[in-house]
């Protein structure tokens, strides 16, 4: 156990330490959902009482978009040199290489996502902190469910011709469950409302999809990566 | 003899449609509130469940197909998976054929239609992907996995929607507390029949057609290595 756990960390800070030297996965992804987060105010009038309403999807939705960039490259970057096959070939488990990948995946969206909260706050003039106990909870949550079912999937499409179009579309709708959770919390949390009543149904929605979904792509993503 | 037998069935279920047809247009009297378009249900709700069946056969052959390696369980996955598409359609289709007349607009979020167009969308998917991939055995495999992943997440999506949007859906009638006349009952049972025949017999055509294609792969690339 100890030693699957080393061996995670050993693949997470190897995949951190490549994205922090070329940040080519990271830069693209916070501009991304930059980009989002100023297309959406002109979807729609920013002031308090509209932003009140969808300021959870427009979070999520810039979160999932910049998201599929991080996934994407996530397995696409083995590619070269054959790093995939020496990385399968090595002497570690099929879900420990996964688990690894995974949190480093986790790590960066996680970057990108508290860049890009803080910009929200601004942008919609949002005083967003007020909630920020229960707020980091769904958002940690919530980018963990996304980032275990999209990485599985990453491995999955990474020998696809359409790859960068193939994930987003196979991903999302596996995701739903995820995102509505974390939509439905978020926006109340973000104005300030106290995490209680009927929003912890959602919180513990979103706490099965994240161990149920963690559980099976363990199980399966050794039958993905043994070729 | 495989082609007679599917033919026979074929035409086992062609009469039994007609003869439902018969009762359902012809005998059985107007719904009291929702008049003729009610007639929509007897379609309607067996397609789903026959869906419902065959996406479920799908992940079992899926399952079984990674255990064994045997690519009989991917060309039935893909079969299964395909014809269940094309009964989810129907479902919807004729769901909003019937919210048209009833509800006076063809689609409204809604659970049950959210949940059923997610649940077409992943299969989709599932096609889609089969189809990006060349190679067979990495084919079945990845499609394998997708089917298992699809299949668990059904049940969580249906019930996350199902707290996220108030039911507009009339209660189903199975397990629902939906009620209907025994009349209308026996009709659906009755006319579940002929789908299902239908979908066993589109099954294993489709499931014959995916077998001969990969043996005609299988052939090629043998006449490209003499």
């Amino acid at each position: 156990m100890m030693r699957f756990l080393r061996q995670s960390l050993a693949v997470a800070a190897k995949d951190l330490r490549a994205e922090l030297r070329t940040k080519e996965a990271l830069n693209s992804s916070v501009a991304f959902a930059l980009v989002i987060l100023l297309l959406f105010s002109f979807a729609f009038e920013p002031t308090e009482d509209q932003t009140r309403q969808i300021a959870g999807g427009l979070l999520w939705l810039a979160f999932a978009f910049a998201g599929a960039l991080i996934l994407n490259r996530s397995f696409a970057r083995e590619l070269a040199n054959d790093c995939l096959d020496a990385l399968v070939a090595a002497p570690l488990s099929g879900a420990a290489l996964f688990l690894g990948k995974a949190l480093a995946n986790f790590v960066l969206l996680l970057a990108v996502e508290l860049i890009a909260l803080p910009v929200f706050g601004v942008f919609y003039g949002v005083n967003w902190t007020r909630q920020l106990g229960p707020l980091m909870l769904v958002v940690v949550l919530g980018t963990w469910g996304m980032t275990v079912v999209g990485t599985l999937f990453s491995a999955l499409t990474v020998n696809l011709r359409m790859r960068e179009l193939m994930l987003p579309m196979l991903v999302y709708p596996v995701m739903v469950p995820a995102l509505l959770a974390a939509i439905q919390l978020t926006s109340p949390l973000v104005m300030g409302q106290p995490l209680d009543g009927e929003l912890m149904v959602w919180l513990r929605l979103l706490a099965a999809f994240d161990i149920i979904f963690t559980a099976l792509t363990l199980a399966l993503v050794e039958t993905v990566l043994v070729r | 003899m495989r082609e007679r037998i599917l033919i026979l069935l074929a035409g086992i279920a062609a009469g039994l449609l007609a003869h439902n047809l018969f009762i359902i247009l012809l005998q059985l009297p107007d719904e009291r509130l929702q008049g003729a378009v009610f007639r929509v249900i007897f379609f309607h709700v067996p397609d789903a469940w026959t869906a419902f069946l065959l996406f479920f056969a799908a992940m079992v052959a899926s399952i079984l197909y990674l255990a064994t390696g045997n690519l009989r369980y991917d060309a039935f996955a893909v079969a299964s998976t395909e014809v269940g598409l094309a009964f989810a359609l129907a479902n919807l289709v004729t769901g909003m054929i019937w919210g048209a007349n009833i509800w006076g607009t063809p689609w409204t979020w809604d659970a049950r239609l959210t949940s059923m167009l997610i649940g077409c969308l992943l299969y989709a998917g599932y096609l889609m992907l089969r189809h990006a991939v060349e190679d067979p055995t990495e084919r079945a495999k990845n499609a394998a996995v997708l089917s298992i992943i699809a299949f668990a997440d059904v049940p969580i999506i249906f019930f996350s929607i199902r707290w996220w949007r108030r039911m507009l859906h009339p209660e189903p009638v199975v397990w629902g507390g939906g009620f209907m006349s025994p009349d209308y009952w026996r009709m659906l049972f009755l006319n579940w029949a002929p789908l299902l025949l239908l979908a066993a017999v589109l099954l294993a055509i489709r499931m014959r057609q995916e077998e001969q294609q990969r043996e005609l792969e299988a052939l090629r690339r043998r006449a490209h290595a003499l």
